[in-house]
């Protein structure tokens, strides 16, 4: 039967050539069909502009003190209310945009790019490079979640650009063994022995020939990555260890108007919502990718 | 069975030794003058010698880790500073609190998210399904002390059924494990579907089913029994985030356990305290995954031979 | 002729694709298994042979899958069964096998408690003694030497060879009538695939058990089987006795298949093969589905799909133009 099967492979495969298609139009298609993964990524899309525009649109100057205004609830002429101080919300969480989604984005690229180089480094030489590399992965895997973040925060003290270094840190560990893995499995397929044995360099053959083979892996937790990174940030925001209550930054604010909860629930409201279905988009996002790189999965 | 738990108690030595030293360097590594810290801005030198000396920061490195370890192994936590008490008995009070809520959670969100989780694969691309996974993505997406304070906003301040905070009562730990529990629940349910579906598909369920066992008993005793070994391992990982979310939902509502104390002691550089605690967290994550390593292996049998 | 067991009458399975969409897998098979009779039951994968036996089984899944026709097994009709009386009938009068006996017993289950699921089942009021020994009884059947040990075993621990006694000692501790076996020694080497099929015909003669062994090894059922279907894309395309079949092989496809096994000593250098592949389902030629690969074709093969005609004594054959045919023209 084997026979059969090569016997018309030839003909079959002409046959078929004028349906496949280029793989990334494939790729678009397949995803386009989950319409919660589109819905993500259309959120994302709108988040990261308002990010980068947010700061020169907001109805109001999000820092601008009104003593007539207190603490005041959601109405039309302050659609999400405003604060203690009477500043307006919503020009607040608008131009908090770019502080949280910077920093949760910054020490997700920075913390990926460090897992990345060192578990190819792991994957790739192997031996004692990659005991030596996971074994300290594992002694940051015994601080739990957050914690290391929070130990970092707690050394440097607080402030945004502590607790970026300290998501980045805590994101190394994670993506070295997700590299580490799909590397190791990258290594055994034939193209790579095929670059090794015409004489690519290590390098070479690391950067060129496995590293595109791990970036299925790489994208989705990248994309699953940022959401954490977000609630991480916002957390330790809200636990004081991040912004000051003086920027406008979802967490801040949001742990601000913890103290006005009773009188003033549209303060806790509204940013936490903000950072719910900010998260919410990239978890979206990151499971309708990973559904459509690898199907099996689902 | 009793060999490979005395491997893997073996296999942490290491490790905690190493953790040990990170810990302990923690305070070294403080930018700047760490006693100038500790004492605050105000101090005069000889106060900050006097802390510099209390701390041991004025003696080399190595008995300093000596010094500090065998108290530790003895029950020497270090003292505190703000409290001008020691660590041990700040833990005393709070150790069973923090404990008592961490249980509470995990018991809670493993349940529903093993109910979920199951139903959803069993029903699988159908109404159940949806809804089961949409409160999944919903809850890993939740930041746990918004779940935490619009609870309270709802079920204490609107309709007082439960305390704002505290812990009079068994009532008062009902939100905070809510809260707590909510991202570890959506997690589980969706490994337990995606295991389920898995398991479900395989041969020895075809097996199981042609040997005539109505479906309850393929679903429960078969394929939940073989995902069981996949919840294991994903729920041993989630309790770094509950340990780190005891940490925001103490804060949120103001419950005098260990998370709080670790929030406080950084606000007051309290470090001995933070150590302590931060050393404690560790082992307690450590312990946690120990015994979780143990029950996989019981209901793997694949595993004790490796 | 022995007791009928099984009688398959115009069985026709359908899965949904889509939302509208079913596609034939089955498409009209009619057949029956006889008491102590091993049938073989023959094609290429995806010709729905396995489908057949999961049908048979009820074993399908119920969302997607449309089942019509009519199986009669002990006077019952199968297809109208109410759920909980199909499950006594499997396992119990009705057994399977399969083709992976590593991943067809349950991993985390010892060989003991997956034998007494089986037992216990389907027969209560067994104390737990008794249990034992049905089991320990079962795995001697089967032939293996120190059933106590292996009963204590986890699948992994035992090699393919023993899981599939194992299984066959499963799938007869209830003492069926009828025994499915699908590909039951495909996966497993060559020497261990013949003590599997001599251990099964030496159960069909102790038990007086009717066998249908589904496969895609002509080796296999010449060696063991009584008489022989050969299914061609969810249709029946012969059937014979066995050694009819092997000695005046009727249908173009048959022929083809008999070609293309090797015989030893024999001094052809290219093996001959069927050209082209099994037609997708969801995209089945008119009329004789065998004819865009069949050398023999006329152009009216492809307008009517033609019916299984007697062509000799218990010698069945779907061609207009089966040897006999093309012999007398």
């Amino acid at each position: 039967m084997a026979d059969t099967k090569q016997a018309t492979a030839g003909t079959v495969a002409a046959e078929e050539l004028p349906k496949a298609q280029n793989p990334t139009v494939q790729f678009i298609k397949k995803f386009l069909r989950r319409k919660t993964a589109v819905a993500g990524l259309a959120f994302i899309i709108f988040i990261l502009i308002l990010a980068v525009i947010g700061p020169s649109i907001t109805p109001y100057d999000p820092n601008a003190y009104d003593y007539s205004a207190i603490l005041a609830s959601p109405s039309p002429t302050h659609i999400w209310g405003t604060d203690e101080f009477g500043r307006d919300v919503f020009s607040r969480i608008i131009a908090g945009t770019q502080l949280s989604l910077g920093t949760a984005l910054t020490a997700s690229v920075l913390g990926t790019a460090g897992g990345v180089v060192l578990g190819l480094i792991a994957g790739f030489f192997g031996g004692i490079i990659d005991s030596i590399i996971m074994r300290i992965c594992d002694v940051m895997f015994a601080f739990p979640s957050i914690l290391l973040a929070i130990a970092i925060v707690a050394i440097i003290g607080p402030g945004i650009t502590n607790i970026m270094i300290g998501l980045a840190v805590f994101t190394v560990p994670s993506f070295a063994r997700i590299i580490r893995g799909a590397v190791l499995e990258v290594r055994g397929e034939l193209y790579v022995e095929v670059a090794q044995s015409i004489g690519c360099s290590p390098v070479r053959t690391m950067f060129v020939h496995i590293f595109p083979g791990t970036m299925q892996a790489l994208i989705v937790n990248f994309t699953m990555n940022v959401g954490g990174s977000i609630l991480s940030a916002s957390s330790l925001s809200f636990l004081g260890f991040g912004a000051s209550v003086t920027q406008a930054e979802w967490g801040a604010i949001l742990s601000q108007g913890r103290n006005y909860l009773a009188i003033a629930p549209h303060l806790v409201l509204f940013p936490g919502l903000v950072i719910f279905l900010t998260v919410l988009a990239f978890n979206l996002f990151g499971d309708g990718l990973r559904d459509t790189l690898d199907p099996k999965l689902n | 069975m009793g060999k490979y738990v005395v491997k893997r108690i073996l296999s942490m030595i290491p490790l905690l030794f190493v953790i040990s030293i990170i810990i302990f360097m923690f305070i070294h590594l403080i930018p700047g003058d760490a006693a100038r810290q500790v004492a605050g801005a105000t101090a005069t030198a000889g106060e900050v010698e006097a802390v510099r000396k209390q701390l041991g920061l004025d003696q080399p490195l190595v008995p300093q880790y000596i010094q500090w370890v065998t108290g530790i192994l003895q029950g020497d936590l270090g003292v505190s500073y703000t409290n001008n008490t020691t660590v041990a008995e700040l833990f005393a009070p709070r150790l069973p609190i923090t404990i008592y809520l961490t249980i509470c959670s995990i018991t809670w969100s493993v349940l529903f998210g093993i109910i979920i989780g199951v139903v959803a694969a069993i029903n699988r691309g159908r109404a159940l399904d949806l809804i089961g996974m949409l409160i999944a993505i919903a809850g890993i997406s939740l930041p746990n002390f918004w779940l935490g304070l619009q609870l309270m906003q709802i079920f204490s301040v609107n309709l007082g059924i439960f305390p704002t905070g505290g812990l009079e009562d068994w009532r008062g730990y009902i939100l905070p494990s809510v809260a707590m529990g909510a991202g570890i629940m959506a997690i589980l349910a969706r490994v337990t579907r995606s295991s389920m579906i898995e398991n479900l598909g395989k041969d020895y369920i075809r097996t199981a089913r042609a040997k005539g066992l109505p479906e309850p008993r393929v679903i429960m005793v078969h394929a939940f029994k073989n995902s069981s070994i996949d919840i294991i391992t994903v729920t041993a990982l989630q309790i770094g985030a509950l340990i780190a979310g005891s940490v925001v939902v103490e804060t949120v509502f103001s419950i005098p356990g260990l998370g709080r104390l670790l929030v406080d002691s950084i606000g007051f550089r309290d470090y001995e305290v933070v150590q302590a605690l931060i050393l404690f967290f560790s082992f307690e994550y450590m312990v946690i995954n120990l015994l979780a390593d143990v029950l996989y292996a019981v209901i793997n049998p694949r595993v004790r031979y490796e | 002729m022995a007791e009928k067991l099984l009688e398959v009458k115009d069985l026709k399975t359908e899965f949904k694709r889509g939302k509208k969409e079913w596609i034939t897998a089955v498409n009209g098979v009619s057949f029956d298994v006889h008491a102590g009779e091993i049938v073989g039951l023959v094609g290429e994968s995806g010709c729905g042979k396995s489908v057949t036996s999961l049908s048979v089984m009820r074993l399908h899944n119920k969302l997607s899958t449309r089942i019509t026709g009519d199986i009669v097994f002990g006077g019952k009709h199968i297809l109208d069964l109410p759920e909980a009386e199909m499950q006594s009938i499997r396992g119990n009068e009705i057994s399977m096998i399969f083709q992976e006996p590593m991943s067809a017993l349950d991993p985390i289950m010892r060989i003991e408690n997956q034998l007494i699921e089986a037992i216990s089942l389907h027969n209560k009021g067994l104390s737990k003694d008794e249990v034992h020994q049905r089991c320990v009884s079962a795995l001697k059947l089967v032939g293996i030497p120190e059933p106590e040990m292996t009963l204590r075993n986890y699948p992994h621990e035992l090699s393919g060879g023993m899981c599939q006694r194992v299984m066959i000692a499963m799938a007869m501790s209830c003492e069926p009538k009828l025994l499915i076996a699908d590909e039951p020694t495909t996966a497993l080497d060559v020497t261990i695939q013949a003590q599997i099929l001599a251990l099964m015909e030496d159960i069909r003669n102790k038990r007086n058990t009717g066998i249908l062994m589904i496969t895609h090894d002509l080796g296999v059922v010449a060696e063991t089987c009584s008489r022989v279907i050969v299914m061609y894309a969810g249709n029946i395309v012969e059937e014979a006795p066995v050694k009819e079949l092997f000695a005046n092989p009727q249908h173009p496809y048959t022929q083809g298949l008999i070609e293309s096994v090797p015989k030893l000593g024999s001094r052809v250098h290219r093996l001959p093969s069927i050209p082209g592949s099994v037609p997708d389902l969801a995209a089945m030629p008119s009329g004789c589905r065998f004819a865009p690969r069949c050398k023999y074709a006329q152009p009216s093969c492809s307008e009517k799909l033609p019916d299984l005609v007697q062509v000799g004594e218990n010698h069945r054959c779907a061609c207009p133009f089966h040897a006999n045919a093309r012999k007398g023209a």
